[in-house]
């Protein structure tokens, strides 16, 4: 009787023990949640100004950011551009035509993988296919640009796309499907346009999600858009970007930079966080009008 | 029949070749979609032959001496991969101890502990830490928890547990055991091998306890309630049942979040001190592969840039066999669901 008490007792401390040690846990996770959105608040705030928005990085300590603004819009809207219609296509045939098929689960196994491979080493890669024989075709003239950054990014952005089509698509009743194509709808048009009607706010919500991860991205754009401390809205040129130029006047001794820096950072979170939670908006209100 | 069937012919005539450009426009429109997933392959191939290209001097040069090789100097154009790789394989490491029990219990507590009304809105704040682009980690590193370690954390480590304490008189432990050397160190700033690895596991929590959470919610719940049943506390079906059953996913997730703090740049760089040496202390500055293409590349040439290049080769293959690892660990209990 004794040692049941005793046994019971240890069992319970025991419970008792691991709970609290899994909450706490919980609780160290939003600490540091909070410690980093804090800092980044009350760093950026304090620091955000009218120039932040008029004027350039040229200026250094009394300049803004607004070309690396204007850079990153470029950029990742290169990048979106790029892998929105591959990515939905590689979606679409993942989804509709290799579901099952050897070289279908291959490629949705390798997209997972690529989802999560070293960015760095992707904008190595673009280095090597774009930034490398546009210098050698024009001669030198041509070496870093914009448009090299968003085909970096791009790569990034892709499998993000290529998962939520191809998630979204396979949501999609197959009664729908069926009923297409007893009407004799060629497959084409039952994908373009019917199909990808169905599950475009999915679509929508992966293409928001893809933005969100490339508008932070800095490593692949190191040696690929390189940087600018002037304004340009020419592709090929050297461009700078928000993360990038934060990198850089992070590095720098002043603290004044520091300060820009931190306005940077804060302008890039709001935006990160803003995305998400409009990706999450748009798939939950296409969740309501369905029930 | 014969003769109906003959009379029908002719009434469908006119569709075929609808039907057949239809089915021209299908075949076209699946060659189509077939080349964009290619895309998919061809990039990971592209990654891989890019630096294993870029890298070929470097290889040559080095032979494998480069893996083993703990010189890194440009002066003489002599380099070898051994220091990044060490600290790549350090921050990671750390970063994995500290993050794999963290994210165990964020996901136990979501899934088992907290009251239901609150697992949402707790849930969606860890994986909003997944959100944060890594240059805000970096610079929070830099500015706010690399001071904050220098000045609270690391005088504690060094004069408890280091060899090289301040007072001059190393603990017991310090001095009989490897943890002195771990913890030794004449270097005044925050950066080092250790903080990397701190940040990296936050970094990667959300990874890893999101992964946990979702196969923890796949465990049939007539197997725990049988182990409720038979008198078994929370702890006890979380550790008995609930871990067994999805043990290879959870391996899978630990292992996707280590793919991912392999290859992690920014936030690395900013607080690993980026010192091309190698030393057995925690708390010294350190490189990582990552960091250190970052930080030369731009102005690297000839036989360092190539060596930079085999760098990322050999990160590229790393990753590449660590998130496969997870993939196919991740796809075993999907595959028992379905069964």
């Amino acid at each position: 009787m004794a040692t049941n008490e005793s046994l019971y007792l240890r069992r319970r401390i025991k419970n008792i023990l691991a709970l609290t040690l899994s909450m706490v846990a919980t609780l160290i996770g939003l600490f540091f949640l909070a410690w980093i959105l804090w800092e980044t608040l009350r760093q950026g705030i304090s620091a955000i100004d009218f120039k932040l928005f008029t004027k350039i990085t040229a200026y250094g300590e009394d300049g803004g950011l607004a070309n690396a603004m204007i850079g990153s819009l470029i950029i990742d809207f290169i990048g979106i551009a790029i892998a929105t219609p591959i990515g939905v296509l590689a979606g679409a045939w993942l989804a509709e035509y290799a579901n099952r098929t050897k070289l279908g689960e291959s490629i949705r196994f390798l997209n997972d993988i690529l989802l999560s491979a070293p960015s760095i080493v992707l904008g190595l890669f673009v280095y090597t296919i774009v930034v490398l024989p546009t210098t050698a075709l024009t001669g030198g003239s041509t070496t870093f640009s914009g448009f090299a950054g968003g085909v970096a990014l791009a790569l990034i952005a892709l499998p993000v796309i290529v998962r939520t089509t191809d998630e979204m698509l396979r949501l999609v009743p197959s009664t729908l499907r069926e009923a297409a194509l007893s009407l004799g709808v060629p497959q084409w048009k039952l994908t373009m346009n019917i199909l990808m009607r169905a599950a475009r706010s999915g679509i929508i919500t992966g293409v928001l999600l893809a933005l969100a991860r490339i508008s932070g991205e800095t490593a692949p754009l190191l040696f690929t858009a390189f940087g600018n401390n002037y304004m340009t809205f020419n592709p090929m040129d050297k461009m700078s970007s928000l993360p990038q130029v934060i990198y850089q006047y992070a590095n720098d001794p002043g603290e004044a930079m520091h300060a820009i820096a931190w306005a940077g950072a804060f302008v890039v979170t709001m935006f990160v966080l803003l995305l998400s939670l409009a990706s999450r908006l748009v798939l939950s209100r296409n969740k309501v009008s369905h029930d | 029949m014969q003769a109906e069937q003959s009379a029908v012919a002719p009434v469908i005539a006119p569709p075929t070749e609808r039907a057949l450009r239809d089915a021209r426009n299908d075949r076209l429109f699946g060659w189509l979609l077939k080349a964009c997933a290619l895309i998919v392959l061809a990039s990971l191939l592209g990654a891989a032959g890019a630096t294993l290209w870029g890298g070929r001097h470097a290889f040559g040069t080095f032979g494998w001496h480069f893996l083993g090789d703990a010189t890194w100097d440009p002066g003489n154009d002599h380099y070898g991969a051994l220091v990044p790789v060490y600290g790549t394989i350090a921050t990671s490491f750390i970063a994995l101890l500290i993050a794999v029990p963290v994210s165990f219990g964020i996901a136990l507590y979501l899934s088992e502990v907290a009251p239901p009304w609150l697992r949402t809105p707790v849930g969606s704040a860890i994986e909003l830490l997944a959100g944060i682009p890594s240059i805000i980690y970096g610079m929070w590193g830099l500015f706010i928890f690399a001071p904050f370690f220098s000045d609270h954390i690391k005088p504690f480590l060094a004069n408890y547990l280091g060899n090289k304490p301040e007072s001059g008189h190393p603990t017991w432990i310090a001095e009989h055991t490897f943890v002195g050397k771990l913890f030794g160190s004449d270097y005044p700033f925050g950066a080092s091998v250790l903080t990397a690895g701190i940040v990296l596991a936050i970094m990667i929590i959300p990874f890893i306890s999101s992964v946990m959470r979702e196969v923890f919610q796949t465990v049939p719940t007539r197997l725990k309630e049988s182990a409720y049943a038979l008198g078994s506390s929370t702890w006890e079906v979380s550790w008995d049942i609930v871990l067994p059953y999805t043990r290879s996913a959870v391996i899978g997730g630990i292992f996707l979040g280590l793919g991912r703090a392999l290859g992690e740049t920014m936030a690395v760089t900013f607080v690993l001190g980026n010192a091309m040496q190698l030393s057995a202390s925690l708390l010294d500055p350190g490189a990582s592969i990552a960091s250190t293409i970052a930080n030369q590349f731009s102005e690297a040439a000839g036989l360092q840039k190539s060596s930079l290049m085999a760098l990322a080769f050999l990160l590229f293959v790393v990753t590449f066999i660590v998130l496969l690892i997870a993939r196919l660990m991740l796809r075993r209990l999907a595959l028992k669901e379905g069964r």
